[in-house]
């Protein structure tokens, strides 16, 4: 199947939109009352009966093979109930679920080896955690270093030392897709832009950690409650790994403080849980603490090092990009390369142009793994981009902002097809500038930028970004980097059950992650709201657990809202019509000639003759013999909401399908001052307009662009998961983890624009990674524009303070 | 090392101190955290622990009405003193105190996880009645992470706050 084939449209675009009550008024959030009094219901609130307590021994070295544990101190002690090592999983489980090579295979404890400072080589499972803090402190291991591999393109040498003999070499994946002509577009093109840029690796790293807790339940069923993973989506995969039949895994959704990726998919947490509670037969919580999570959490982000190419003619458009990348994936490849496929569904940016080469070669050195951050991958694309365009635009004297309005691809152009066959369904890209440009005053800044740096030495810089935010992502950007995928999966569903019980009050049923910090279910009361017309705060919402759950993908990729909706106003469909059918029947109308105001069921033109939920409750429940022929007692429906737009890549992989099609857009310009001799900054105004199709609460969507800001901000200046060059990892606690404080993070001022999806209910698009796609961009083009006349050209992040100073205190000595 | 005896996991204490206007008389290790008595002890869940180690904030208690990280202290120096935590403004969903509303009314708080926290910051700082700048409000709440508000609602909230106590007279 070739790509755009186009689905059916929904009508909410255009000047008929039908106007909303409650999707785009700020509304207050749902889940907020519980959170405001502390009793958000997080994992390590949780106490079962006869719980045990878990901690872990990781190792301190990067690379060695274990030579011998001793575990008896630590079984001495009072209190400690067991002690698990490597030989034990081996023995009694299979390897964790795995997306990558499967020559990489890894264990929730290290097994004969560890591969990177912070792998787990022993669990201690004690009466309470002091204990079994205590009982780690008293295992000894005897280690045979190995060598270090910690630089990735050192790793990719043929001499250096292999991580995983299996494998065979520390190239975990390469592929180059080519789309167009790279060597014409290059060719052809009147300046060509050079780089090599390193994007450095940071985390989601949430106020609260990953936990999970598992308790032998009965019938032989074991029970995971956690705050991580894909429910329904993955449940089957974590089973499998401990041996025993996926409908013996009852896993139950538990709400969690924070993810921004950190929490999706994170299955070493439950899987070590559960492995620990079948071998003790008893309850047993295993809870990150923030070292835990630090070294070893299962989404260390992006580290990405970056050969890059972009052609420009002199009037500014671009001609094509050149992309080779080698990304530091880690001692394991979990999650595979998915995050490229993320970059690749916006490869080309909000720009037109048609030639495109990307270069991947996935390195695995002795370092935590990666996965998921808040942009998935596609954050650091962006990054690259904006950092070429913004050398082209100075390069060529052209304005920042003028350069990318000369390259936008335009509001009639959609649904456009980008090189690589991802489809962008909608946008206004001049029109969000517009509205940024609107909200500051550029030429006001930039005469201040002279007038400071004459008259009291300051310098002063303005940077512009113009980035794509994807949204909504189909599994096919998983695995169409191999030609023979052993698992080529299209589904990535949400669902939803309604509710309204016998007294007409209602229920809602989730079937994914429980609350991440996102606002799930003010999302989906709003929307039951809209369609019944009832007061979202009425509404009761909770989670499936799986032995119950129907296809569920979860928060992931910007899609919860959009699949949420989609989900609930399906099965509000279905509800409304058997409303409808039980109302047609008692009041002897025809169904067509009633309709839904205001929850209750009314004659279109006699609203006199309605009735209201609780009487048609009473109907369903009660009064079979008052129901149509036919019916069944009841009110309850559910419906599950499949990708609405996707299609196949095709077989050669010159066209990779449609993968990511509701495409939001963002412009940021931000407004700093950069002091050459500390290298600090300041911002002096900071502006973000986002586009994320039709809003369904401002306020919220203002949340997610602020916050995604301030950890884009992290990404830039502050956060760094170092490792030095002996692997040794140094940033193990929040002191040397910086996350930005109030101090750092400035007041950004929002604006919004709506260009809605043709595609979605309601036409949304998904903006949870906000601002995080772009502050990046934004901020390295201010301190570069600060410091120009000292050549300041940001190619690392985070950026440190002190390669500012070295790079002006050698411009100064050359004079 | 040998650990089998090891007086720091033995060794109790009994304490009286005023937890959220109430006294408690309790008998606890005496290597257990502030932070862990109030979780585990008097279920105090609202008390959340981010790093343990005393940066990000999360734990913060009043202490004889002055935040501190109860991460950082042990159960037993709180003997004699005062504890507060977010549940002595409300604990009840439906009867919000000012400044729990204030904070809802801004989205001020996206997962919840330093909530409590701040909110209890929020009643220190305000305490004195003062008009704030957001700079300097941004200054006070600095001692507290937060990883997804980005601060903004959150400095707002502050001002909401401070707002809301001084038109009704309530004491923070
Ligand atoms: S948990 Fe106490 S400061 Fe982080
Ligand atoms: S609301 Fe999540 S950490 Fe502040």
């Amino acid at each position: 199947m070739t790509a755009t084939q186009d689905p059916a449209r929904t009508t909410e675009e255009g000047p008929d939109r039908p106007a909303f009550t409650y999707i785009g008024k700020d509304r207050r959030r749902v889940e907020d009352p519980r959170l405001l009094v502390g009793r958000g219901g997080y994992i390590a609130d949780m106490k079962l009966p006869g719980m045990l307590h878990a901690a872990i021994l990781r190792s301190p070295v990067p690379h060695a093979r274990i030579a011998s544990i001793d575990v008896s101190a630590a079984l001495e002690i009072p209190g400690v109930v067991a002690v698990f090592t490597g030989e034990d999983v081996k023995a009694h489980m299979d390897p964790c679920m795995n997306f990558g090579p499967a020559t990489i295979t890894q264990y929730p404890i290290a097994v004969d080896k560890v591969r990177y400072v912070g792998e787990a080589v022993a669990a201690v499972v004690a009466e309470n955690r002091y204990i079994a803090e205590d009982g780690v402190d008293a295992i000894v291991v005897e280690y045979e270093e190995l060598p270090v591999v910690s630089d990735p393109r050192a790793a990719l040498e043929p001499d250096a030392p292999v991580l995983h003999e299996e494998h065979g070499s520390n190239l975990g994946y390469e592929r180059t897709f080519e789309f167009g002509d790279i060597t014409a577009a290059l060719e052809s093109a009147d300046l060509v832009v050079e780089d090599e840029l390193h994007w450095g690796r940071s985390a989601g790293m949430p106020m609260e950690t990953t936990g999970a807790i598992a308790r032998p339940g009965h019938n032989g069923v074991l029970e995971i409650y956690c705050n991580s993973l894909n429910f329904s989506y993955l449940q089957f995969l974590l089973a499998a790994a401990l041996r025993i039949p996926s409908n013996k895994l009852k896993m139950q959704p538990v709400p969690a403080g924070g993810s921004f990726g950190s929490k999706f998919t994170a299955h070493k947490v439950p899987t070590l849980a559960g492995f620990l509670a079948l071998r003790t037969g008893r309850p047993v919580c295993y809870l990150e603490d923030r070292l835990d999570h630090l070294m070893n959490s299962d989404h260390h982000g992006s580290d990405r090092y970056y050969k890059v190419r972009m052609g420009f003619t002199k009037d500014g458009l671009i001609t094509g990009l050149d992309v080779d990348v080698v990304d530091d994936y880690g001692a394991y490849m979990q999650f595979g390369v998915g995050t490229h496929g993320n970059a690749l569904s916006q490869a080309v940016g909000p720009y037109r142009f048609r030639d495109l080469r990307y270069r991947l070669r996935a390195a695995v050195t002795n370092k935590c793994q990666q996965g998921a951050y808040r942009g998935f991958g596609s954050e650091v694309h962006n990054w690259v981009l904006e950092r070429l365009v913004e050398q082209g635009a100075a390069k060529l004297g052209i304005a920042p902002e003028e350069i990318r309005k000369r390259n936008f691809v335009l509001p009639e152009e959609f649904p456009y097809k980008i090189p690589g066959g991802n489809v962008y369904d909608s946008g206004n890209y001049p029109g969000v500038l517009e509205k940024a440009l609107s909200m500051i005053d550029l030429e006001h800044w930039r005469k201040e930028k002279e007038r400071l740096r004459r008259e009291e030495n300051r310098y002063i810089g303005i940077g512009i970004a113009t980035t794509q935010e994807r949204s909504v992502f189909s599994s096919t950007e998983f695995w169409f980097w191999f030609d023979e995928p052993p698992f080529p999966i299209t589904s990535s569903p949400e669902s939803a059950t309604i509710t309204i019980d016998p007294t007409g009050a209602f229920q809602l049923l989730l079937h994914c992650q429980a609350m991440w910090g996102n606002s799930p279910e003010t999302v989906a009361t709003t929307i039951l709201a809209e369609e019944f017309g009832i007061e979202p705060e009425s509404v009761n919402v909770s989670y499936a657990d799986t032995s119950r759950a129907l296809p569920g993908t979860g928060p992931g990729g910007s899609r919860f809202t959009v699949m949420v909706a989609g989900a609930v106003r399906g099965a509000a469909r279905k509800l409304k019509k058997k409303l409808i059918d039980i109302a047609a029947h008692t009041l002897e109308v025809a169904p067509e000639d009633l309709e839904l105001v205001a929850a209750r069921v009314q004659v279109r033109g006699a609203p006199e003759r309605s009735l209201g939920l609780p009487e048609l409750a009473a109907s369903a429940y009660f009064f079979a013999l008052n129901l149509p022929p036919g019916m069944q007692s009841g009110l309850e429906e559910s419906y599950t909401y499949d990708h609405p737009y996707t299609t196949l890549p095709s077989p050669d992989r010159s066209d990779l399908g449609v993968f990511y099609p509701i495409m939001g857009h963002a412009c940021h310009i931000a407004v700093m001052e950069v002091d050459p001799d500390t290298g600090m900054t300041k911002f002096l105004d900071y502006v973000a307009v986002h586009d994320a199709g039709t809003v369904v609460n401002p306020k919220s969507l203002g949340g997610h662009v602020t916050g995604g800001a301030a950890q884009g901000l992290g990404s830039t200046l502050y956060e760094e998961l170092a490792y030095d060059a002996d692997g040794q990892f140094r940033s193990s606690t929040f002191l040397d983890y910086l996350v930005p404080t109030a101090n750092e993070v400035p007041p950004f001022r929002i604006g919004h624009v709506e260009t809605p999806s043709p595609y979605t209910e309601y036409g949304i698009k998904g903006g949870g990674e906000g601002g995080r796609m772009v502050t990046p961009s934004a901020v390295s083009a201010a301190i570069d524009d600060a410091l120009r006349e000292y050549g300041m050209h940001v190619r690392e992040l985070p950026i440190k303070p002190a390669d500012i100073v070295a790079t002006v205190q050698a411009a100064r000595a050359k004079g | 090392m040998t650990t089998t005896e090891n007086p720091a996991a033995t060794d109790t204490r009994t304490i009286t101190l005023r937890v959220n206007g109430r006294e408690i008389t309790r008998t606890v290790s005496t290597r257990t955290t502030l932070a862990d008595f109030l979780r585990d002890d008097l279920d105090l869940v609202s008390v959340h622990l981010g790093c343990e180690h005393g940066v990000c904030g999360c734990c913060t208690v009043l202490l004889d009405g002055q935040s501190v990280r109860s991460c950082l202290m042990l159960a037993v120096q709180a003997r004699g003193h005062e504890v507060e935590t977010v549940e002595s403004l409300s604990a009840d969903q439906t009867n919000l105190h000012p400044i729990q509303e204030a904070f809802a009314e801004e989205h001020a708080l996206q997962c919840g996880f330093c909530t409590p926290a701040m909110v209890l910051r929020c009643k220190e700082i305000i305490a004195d009645g003062r008009t704030r700048t957001d700079e300097e409000v941004r200054r006070e709440i600095s001692g507290i992470l937060c990883r997804c508000t980005g601060y903004q609602n959150i400095v707002n909230a502050v001002q909401n706050a401070s707002r809301r106590c001084a038109s009704t007279g309530q004491e923070a």
